[in-house]
């Protein structure tokens, strides 16, 4: 008789039982709050367009947008496509095969997230750009510009392949290899085993990993602005600065939404029914490393290659610009308001979205079938699907009719919050589904009122999921371009906003520090993801 | 305060249902103070959910319930557990995680003077005097079952409930602990519910045993009323080995193959139940033919088939050596018990 056995039959038996539980007052309470907050700027967009609708379907149906709109959708795939071609390769070399430097190659491979992508495209135009340091050094011009379409591609898909990468990377090093072995087996060669059993194996991972990038690619507005191309964010966020047409820059606010939308509903769509982890037999053996023979150099120079550009390339050329900053006598002082202001802010955000998060994620987790606990879930993850950009414009359009808000710190805060809740949601719900409930019902029976069994049993326990959460919020929020730029009330200084301005006129020098600065707050969230991912 | 005349439950027709499917119908059950009771029943019988109603993580939907004299749960009130004093032992256990052994037991002393003492004195009960400062991961699976005991224990509750307390436990592990939970019962004096669809595990540890089935209690009684006087032929057939003979009723009697029986009145048909030790060979018994036979050393069954085609176990001493295809002649030890059945299970 196994020992395990009848426990992991009850655990669900109990989850049911539980899942059918209607939540207490304060905890509905809480969730509902959050859920209303999040619903604030989708709902105040479609006010304002529905306020003056003559001039919300002019601007909507003309020839422009729908020319930006099929421009941006073009972007945002060859981003996903290239972000992939770099991501998937990257993953599997340094999972399965015998790469020279295998492990310090796995840890770097991910670091490129806390370089900001408007980062990466100064960083692009200072060396590779019209007079930059690459035509310094060679003594001629570049042949090509390196501004426009593919320049963005390029420099976004290097700066966001991180994120496909996180995703894809646990589903390579879960690959079953006997399905592989088997498909061998039966007189498959390598390519035709890898097309027909590999990928689809990854697929779900593969689709993720391309929704994030892909939503990423459509409302980023750093970088595309930066290089010059005119994809939604950039015109949208012209609009708004240099007309009064509110109403027109609220039509097009929404169609980028609903642009958002469509592509997060495409990937439902095409996800499909069919299931990978069904027929997975249990105790898959190690998969066995690939040994890669004479790939090994190129492969090397692969990856080796992509992190010179995205990760030494940024640093060393910041470094570069600090040195002659500092030696002409740049004028740092204001440089350590901005980053104080930022960390206040960032911490402000990550602490208030991990608690916000917490009754959403014990709705969906410990009350998944009340009625209400689906909705909530739902309207939290609006901040997903909408672009920073819109989410800010909402507010601002929102914070003019709530007057002591509009140009407040906490506006700003609360933009974080809607923007990066469901980071927090999501890690939350990963370290609740491990609690096993009979633990909150055995607290409950020791004479504890629901608050104190949350206070002394489900937020303990919960921790580590919503540091991770926090340190992830902490990290998106330093990085911030588009909704700090709007809403930053007056007298708070951002690094992001002085990246920005300094290296959106090209005073390259002057955006050193602060941009230096930001990729080392970024590494601090990094480090502390990596330290609670392990100990699991 | 609590006279002996009070039950230590009362519940009265508790239902409970959840997605339509009634998990608990019209459960009524009285539990004596300082017994222990022990709810038997097959998986899926509503017996966790029984055990939930009573300490307050579910509400009913109808019905009554008391503790101790204490009205704490009906269509108007519900007491929710925290103010039930009632400790309860999780068949996964359920131990903090995040905590020491000692501050697990400590932990439902919120508030208690000497909450130490108390603790270390809970912990002494259950023979873990030097685990207090371990974490809970340290430990194996009976010291987790002992650190969940004298948690429930700690707060000195009036009632104590147990879900299926040994089935994580192996087999050389379960007497032991048994033994022990029975010795805790009897010093601390504690009325105790116990949840299992073992068998033998309620009838050798409990004062009563209640059977549980489709959510509803069809017999109270001591292991030896259910084992001996089955009150249904869902109770005979779970609990023990039993040879059921059905019969349609005719003039108040039913006729079998082992002959024929005084029925039930009302009965409009029979089962007859016998215990495979209840026949024994004899020269002048009903005649039949060995189809097989297990030897267990102590003893062993025989299956044999009777003239009418059903076949009997009879449970026989080692000594008889018999093979298949060997003529024999049956013959009951005791007067079988003649039940009213409701289902033609024999169709």
């Amino acid at each position: 008789m196994t020992t395990f056995a009848p426990v992991r039959g009850l655990r669900f038996r109990e989850h049911a039982i539980s899942g059918r539980r209607r939540p207490s007052a304060p905890l509905l309470l809480a969730a509902l709050t959050v859920a209303v907050v999040a619903a604030v700027p989708p709902i105040y967009l479609a006010v304002r367009v529905s306020d003056d609708p003559q001039v919300a379907t002019s601007a909507v149906f003309a020839r422009s947008t729908l020319e930006l709109t099929v421009r941006t959708l073009t972007f945002a795939a060859a981003v996903t496509a290239l972000a992939s071609a770099i991501a998937l390769p990257m993953a599997w070399l340094t999972e399965r095969t015998d790469l020279p430097a295998r492990r310090t190659l796995r840890v770097l491979s991910a670091l490129p997230l806390a370089v900001p992508t408007y980062v990466g495209a100064m960083v692009a135009i200072s060396a590779f750009g019209p007079g930059g340091l690459v035509e310094d050094l060679i003594g001629r011009g570049l042949p090509g510009s390196i501004y426009g379409f593919w320049g963005a591609t390029i420099v976004l898909a290097l700066f966001t392949y991180p994120y496909f990468l996180l995703t894809v990377r646990p589903a390579v090093a879960s690959l079953d290899p006997r399905l592989e072995d088997a498909s061998r087996g039966v007189g498959y060669g390598r390519w035709t085993t890898f097309r027909r059993v590999v990928i689809p194996q990854l697929r779900p991972a593969l689709s993720s990993g391309g929704l994030v990038v892909a939503l990423y690619a459509l409302a980023d507005f750093g970088a595309p602005s930066l290089m010059r191309f005119d994809s939604f964010t950039r015109v949208l966020f012209i609009r708004y600065e240099s007309t009064f047409d509110r109403t027109g820059a609220a039509a097009l606010a929404a169609v980028l939404a609903l642009l958002a939308l469509s592509v997060v509903a495409f990937d439902v769509l095409t996800r499909g029914r069919r299931r990978y982890d069904a027929i997975r037999a249990t105790g898959a053996p190690e998969a066995p490393t690939i040994h890669l023979g004479r790939w090994r150099w190129p492969a090397l120079a692969f990856v080796a290659g992509i992190l010179l550009l995205a990760l030494a390339l940024p640093v060393g050329v910041l470094g570069y610009w600090l040195v002659r900053a500092l030696a002409a006598g740049e004028a740092v002082r204001g440089v350590w308001d901005a980053t104080r202001d930022t960390l206040l802010v960032a911490v402000m955000a990550a602490g208030l979205t991990a608690v916000a998060a917490l009754p959403v994620a014990l709705l969906a987790v410990r009350h998944r079938r009340f009625p209400l606990s689906r909705p909530i879930e739902v309207l939290s993850y609006a901040g997903y699907a909408l672009p920073g950009l819109v989410v800010a414009l909402a507010l601002v359009f929102a914070g003019i009719n709530f007057g002591p808000l509009y140009q407040s710190m906490a506006m700003l805060v609360i933009a974080y919050v809607l923007l990066f809740l469901p980071l927090a949601i999501g890690t939350t719900r990963v370290s609740l589904l491990q609690i096993r409930p009979s633990v909150e019902d055995a607290a409950r029976g020791l004479g504890r009122s629901p608050l104190n069994v949350l206070r002394t049993v489900t937020v303990p326990l919960t921790l580590r999921g919503m540091l991770a959460g926090g340190a992830l919020v902490f990290l998106t929020t330093i990085k911030e371009l588009p909704a700090t730029l709007i809403l930053a009330p007056i007298g708070f200084d951002s690094l992001s906003v002085r990246v920005w301005s300094a290296s959106s006129e090209a005073f390259f020098a002057r955006a050193a520090l602060p941009a230096l600065i930001l990729l080392l707050l970024s590494s601090i969230p990094l480090a502390i993801l990596e330290l609670t991912g392990r100990r699991r | 305060m609590t006279s002996p005349t009070v039950p230590a439950v009362h519940a009265v027709g508790l239902r409970a249902a959840f997605d339509g499917n009634e998990a608990v119908a019209d459960f009524t059950l009285n539990v004596e103070p300082g017994e222990l009771l022990a709810i038997l029943g097959p998986s899926g019988c509503g017996k966790t959910t029984a055990l939930r109603l009573i300490a307050g993580f579910e509400a009913p939907t109808a019905g009554t319930l008391e503790i101790a004299g204490q009205r704490v749960a009906d269509p108007s009130i519900f007491v929710p557990p925290e103010r039930r004093g009632v400790g309860m032992v999780f068949q996964d256990y359920a131990l903090f995680p995040h905590m020491t052994v000692l501050e697990n037991v400590e932990y439902g002393l919120h508030g208690a003077d000497h909450k130490r003492q108390l603790a270390e004195a809970a912990l002494a009960t259950t023979g873990l005097s030097t685990l207090g400062g371990r974490r809970v991961h340290e430990l194996s699976g009976g010291e987790q079952q002992r650190v969940a005991l004298a948690r429930a224990l700690a707060p000195r509750p009036r009632l104590l409930l147990l879900d299926e307390p040994f089935s994580n436990l192996d087999l050389a592990l379960r007497a032991q602990v048994r033994e022990e939970l029975r010795d805790i019962v009897d010093q601390t004096g504690i009325t105790t519910i116990l949840v299992t669809h073992d068998q033998e595990e309620a009838l050798s540890i409990a004062d009563r045993v209640a059977f549980l089935t489709r959510g509803r209690i069809v017999q109270v009684g001591t292991p030896e009323e259910i084992y001996l006087r089955p009150a249904t032929v869902d109770v005979a057939e779970f609990i023990g080995d039993a040879n059921l003979f059905y019969g349609d009723v005719v003039e108040r009697s039913v006729r079998t193959a082992l002959g024929a029986f005084a029925a039930p009145a009302d009965a409009a048909r029979a089962a007859v139940v016998v215990r495979p030790e209840d026949l024994e060979i004899a020269e002048h018994g009903i005649p039949g033919t060995v189809v097989h036979r297990e030897y267990y050393g102590h003893d062993q069954v025989l299956s044999v088939r009777l003239e009418d085609g059903s076949v009997a176990r009879a449970r026989l001493g080692s000594r008889g050596r018999y093979e298949a295809g060997d003529e024999v002649r049956l013959s009951l030890i005791e007067a079988p018990l003649v039940l009213e059945s409701l289902t033609r299970r024999d169709a």
